[in-house]
């Protein structure tokens, strides 16, 4: 039984490996960045537009809606990064229906690639908002005490975003395994059509908890009173 | 019993110990989540979409501590470390 789609060696030649994990990652890449650039090359801003721009528009605005509800001001500053990991992992997991694919973040070097990429991007976009000594400080924010717990929890989190989302992929296609030599007929089919349910949630967790943690790094202390008042009012 | 046949038993004992005690407590949590979010959006239905996007977001919280348990159990079933160390040792021999 496979653990994950690195044991999926297509080619190999010395110590270069052509696993399935590559060859998947670069085929949604290609399926993304082509099909987003055939849409957008005739864009209309007239009534009649074709379906495909009307699917990416829902799409683009809804990335955008829900950041901005997590608490960031100016969603279409972070929709590069958010919407990207969003349509991957989603992208990653809806594929499953076709014979043959497994869902690259069915691999921890996927997931954790994808974790570490949130883990450089938080501080990131914290010091574009509020400058170096600004984001610095949010690590002693209560009291100077609270630093190393400050440091844990952002290692903690980012081991927790690879493990989660490795985790629910991995035990997606490993039920199916499973069930296939159990009872081979129609209840794989219920659980494949449950992992699709779970593969959105997870994509749509991925990028909520991305945007959680940007929103808490870029958030400086004079944004914070405001807020406070909006709840009392 | 040799030195296989003790890490395998406890590989597997203990992998399946960590599966049935480890989704206990993510079970009574996601539970007395869910019940919660439901009474709340029964007294409040207009802050739905707030309320949805907590649970959602709280409860993949929740359930990812079951997920850490889940991929201990399969490490130890598929790929445990002491057990290649083992026939590594056996295949050098």
């Amino acid at each position: 039984m496979r653990l994950s789609p690195d044991e999926m060696i297509f080619w190999q030649h010395g110590f270069l490996k052509l696993n399935g994990t590559i060859v998947f990652t670069w085929g949604l890449m290609f399926v993304l960045a082509i099909g987003s650039k055939l849409i957008t090359r005739n864009l209309s801003t007239e009534l009649k537009r074709s379906r495909w721009q009307n699917l990416l528009e829902i799409v683009v605005t809804g990335i955008e809606k829900q950041i901005e509800d997590v608490g960031l001001r100016h969603p279409k500053r972070y929709i590069g990064f958010l919407g990207t990991l969003f349509l991957f992992v989603a992208l990653a997991s809806l594929c499953t229906v076709i014979p043959g694919y497994e869902p690259p973040t069915g691999s921890l070097s996927t997931t954790a690639a994808l974790a570490l990429c949130v883990f450089v991007a938080v501080p990131f976009f914290g010091i574009e908002e509020q400058g170096l000594v600004g984001y610095l400080k949010s690590y002693v924010e209560p009291t100077i005490i609270m630093m190393p717990f400050n440091i844990i929890s952002e290692l903690s989190r980012t081991l927790a975003l690879a493990v989660r989302l490795f985790g629910n992929m991995m035990s997606g296609s490993m039920i199916l395994a499973i069930l296939l030599t159990i009872t081979p007929f129609i209840f794989p089919i219920a659980m494949s059509a449950l992992g699709l349910l779970t593969g959105m949630v997870q994509a749509y967790i991925f990028s909520i908890l991305a945007a959680v943690y940007i929103a808490a790094a870029t958030r400086g202390r004079k944004a914070r009173p405001e807020r406070m008042q909006d709840i009392n009012a | 019993m040799d030195n296989m046949t003790l890490i395998a038993t406890a590989s597997i004992v203990t992998a399946g110990l960590t599966i049935a005690l480890g989704s206990i407590g993510p079970a009574l949590g996601e539970g007395r989540a869910v019940a919660t979010a439901l009474s709340s959006l029964a007294q409040q239905p207009d802050a739905a979409t707030t309320i949805t996007r907590t649970l959602f977001v709280g409860l993949a919280m929740i359930e990812s501590v079951a997920i850490y348990c889940f991929v201990v159990s399969m490490i130890l079933i598929f790929a445990n470390p002491f057990w290649n160390h083992v026939i590594a040792q056996t295949a050098g021999k």
